[in-house]
């Protein structure tokens, strides 16, 4: 039984990549991951994976925010202490709207980002789980479970018939670890 | 196929020949990674001592009370809220590159945004300096938040524009911190993976444990169009905002619908111009010319051109209301600020920003990086001016001619100012040495579609239309990055 752990395809070009996860999925080889160094338009349609719902997130937060701060707002000026300004309305709602804007602004953004840190599981201190330490830097790389997919070698042939310059069969997961 | 070519006929927004990915990973990353050079030493040193300054003259101010300031009975007003509505207003530019432009997919904003992003959190950081400096009693802060007070539950002023001066300041500044921040985990990942040691376990933490996964990616793109969805309308609250200090008074010259969208505008000229003073010597330091290219300075230059002409029509919209409303004190604060003591002022707000702007239609100029540099400076003063005419200029002379005054700044309001400009670029020339300059991950995105070799590589794949290429190769020659002899066989 072989030790390797993963197999890792590593392209130095985006659209050779590309090549490589059709190549895989044509033969109907999961794909694990894919890692790369800057954002690949196109690739969520090919692994078939769902538009992020973050914007939903996004909504919420600000619905929030703008129900707060509204609600501290009516409570201090309306409810708790009505100030007196020459006989005009406490419940003046022009002038509520630069804080409930500036608030509704706030909850969005910083709700919006913890999600997607949490849903990503981005923390400081985090170890970082990197399979290849040239993900971050010029290797586009497609990560195969080598558990199951057999034989790995017709694995190693499709990912360089696609144009991979280098093909690891990695006995570790990650490489970041020590 | 991810990447479709872009038409022949845009210009490049990257130079130089064989560049890879590895390559831009290793020029961005070149200062963050080596001993600084001795123009960094030399400006680190004088800006720390500017900094230096500033922390005498603050600290002199919290011992000593608002006294030593030049303000008087009629001026209580002066350079401590000219610096803070320059400071703010500089820092828009930031906001304006990393999100209106990335609403409007205008790559040209990728090599720029992160060092103007960071200049805007610098920018505030010294804006807020102004403000707890300004309060006499720092200490005291907290009182700007809505906390009951000991004496029963009197709430802070909702009605008062500063009360929302405070809740604009603090979410613009965190949310483009955060913005900013997010931005940055991928490249600091970078950073991280080629590391060894101590270095590695700090950006290891820095990263937040970015691996660059397919799902992280997608995520990270649909945050990024949301923070700047929202980012957009909040730059142009900021400053209308800050404007309604103003306009909300009955102090004439203050009192005026136009300030809101003139504000706005101002702060985006001052702004571009300060990135355009930071980013012509960062280019040449850190030897980015390849990826900041005269693209993308001829472009800022032609936003300073716009939003010059469009303050200066406020300017000339500010006066005609004067006269058109027939109040006598409105037209009397707008002459006196015109031909009053303080014509020199107004003088030279009036040359800095409406007219040297205009220089700019002149594309020898706009494209000339001295000019560039200069004219940024130029109007970087005038903006300044404009602020100190304002607020001083309508402050001066009030209703009552036996108190008119003159504001005279003391020592301690020069050092606060030239101060604040030091601890400005010590932050920025930190930022540097530590964090890559330019974002790279969102420069590689430029690389096979909108860079110089795969636009030549098309050329002499030779399927153009040849008007297109000739056009194209005209426009190369305003670079100072590309060599056009390479261009005379193609």
């Amino acid at each position: 039984m072989s030790k390797t752990k993963f197999i890792l395809g590593c392209f130095d070009d985006p659209d050779n990549m590309m090549q490589g996860i059709d190549n895989l999925q044509k033969n109907s080889i999961p794909i694990y991951d894919v890692y790369t160094p800057m954002p690949i338009h196109g690739i969520e349609d090919k692994m078939g994976v769902k538009d992020s719902r973050l914007g939903y997130a996004a909504f919420c937060f600000g619905c929030l925010g703008a129900s707060v701060i509204f609600s501290i707002l009516f409570y201090t000026l309306v409810l708790d202490w009505p100030l007196n300004v020459g006989g005009k309305p406490s419940f003046s709602i022009p002038n509520f709207v630069p804080f409930t804007f500036e608030w509704t602004i706030l909850f969005t953004a910083f709700g919006m980002t913890i999600t997607y840190f949490a849903s990503t599981h981005l923390f400081p201190g985090r170890a970082p789980r990197v399979m290849d330490l040239r993900a971050t830097d010029d290797r586009f790389i497609i990560a195969v479970d080598a558990k199951g997919n057999v034989p790995h070698e017709d694995i190693t042939n499709l990912l360089k018939q696609a144009g991979a310059v280098e093909v690891k069969h990695n006995e570790r997961k990650y490489v970041s670890y020590e | 196929m991810s990447h479709h070519h872009e038409s022949i006929i845009r210009e490049p927004l990257m130079t130089g020949k064989d560049i890879t990915y590895a390559q831009i990973t290793n020029d961005i990353l070149l200062p963050v990674e080596n001993k600084p050079n001795k123009a960094w030493w030399i400006g680190f040193t004088v800006s720390s001592l500017g900094a230096l300054l500033w922390v005498v003259s603050i600290s002199y101010t919290f011992w000593f009370g608002l006294g030593a300031w030049g303000l008087n009975k009629t001026v209580g007003w002066a350079w401590d809220i000219t610096g803070f509505v320059w400071w703010v207003g500089i820092g828009h530019a930031g906001t304006l590159i990393s999100a209106v432009l990335l609403i409007f997919r205008q790559n040209w904003r990728n090599s720029i945004n992160r060092s103007a992003e960071a200049m805007t959190i610098f920018a505030v950081i010294c804006a807020a300096t102004y403000i707890v400096a300004h309060m006499g009693r720092p200490w005291l802060a907290y009182f700007t938040l809505p906390l009951p007070n000991q004496y029963g539950s009197l709430w802070v002023n909702w009605n008062s524009a500063l009360m929302m001066d405070v809740f604009a300041i603090s979410t613009y500044f965190s949310v483009s911190l955060l913005f900013w921040y997010t931005g940055l985990l991928p490249d600091i990942a970078s950073i991280r993976d080629r590391a060894t040691g101590l270095r590695r376990r700090i950006y290891s933490i820095l990263s937040f444990g970015w691996t660059g996964s397919l799902k992280t990616w997608q995520r990270f793109e649909t945050v990024s169009l949301i923070l700047a969805g929202i980012s957009t309308p909040l730059v142009l609250s900021v400053h209308t905002i800050v404007s309604f200090d103003f306009a909300t008074s009955l102090e004439p010259g203050w009192h005026t619908t136009i300030f809101p969208p003139y504000f706005v505008a101002g702060a985006i000229f001052s702004g571009f111009a300060m990135v355009q003073t930071l980013l012509l010597v960062t280019r040449k330091v850190l030897g980015l010319e390849n990826y900041i290219t005269m693209f993308h300075i001829e472009s800022m230059n032609k936003i300073i051109m716009l939003t010059g002409s469009i303050v200066g029509v406020a300017y000339i919209t500010e006066f005609f209301i004067a006269w058109y409303s027939q109040v006598e004190y409105e037209q009397y604060a707008f002459i006196n600020r015109a031909t009053g003591p303080y014509w020199w002022a107004y003088w030279s707000m009036m040359s800095c920003n409406v007219i040297s702007p205009q220089l700019f239609w002149s594309k020898k100029l706009r494209t000339s990086i001295k000019f560039s540099w200069f004219l940024s400076i130029i109007v970087n003063i005038g903006m300044w001016f404009e602020r100190f005419v304002i607020i001083v200029t309508s402050l001066h002379r009030d209703y009552i001619p036996s108190s008119w005054a003159m504001f005279y700044p003391t020592w301690v309001d020069v050092s606060v100012f030239i101060g604040s400009i030091g601890l400005f670029f010590t932050m920025f020339l930190l930022f540097i040495r530590v964090l890559p300059s330019v974002a790279i991950a969102e420069v590689k995105l430029l690389l096979k579609t909108s860079s110089e070799q795969s636009k030549k590589k098309l050329i002499e794949e030779g399927h153009l239309d040849p008007v297109e290429v000739q056009y194209y190769k005209e426009s190369l020659t305003k670079y100072d990055s590309i060599d056009m002899a390479d261009y005379e066989k193609v």
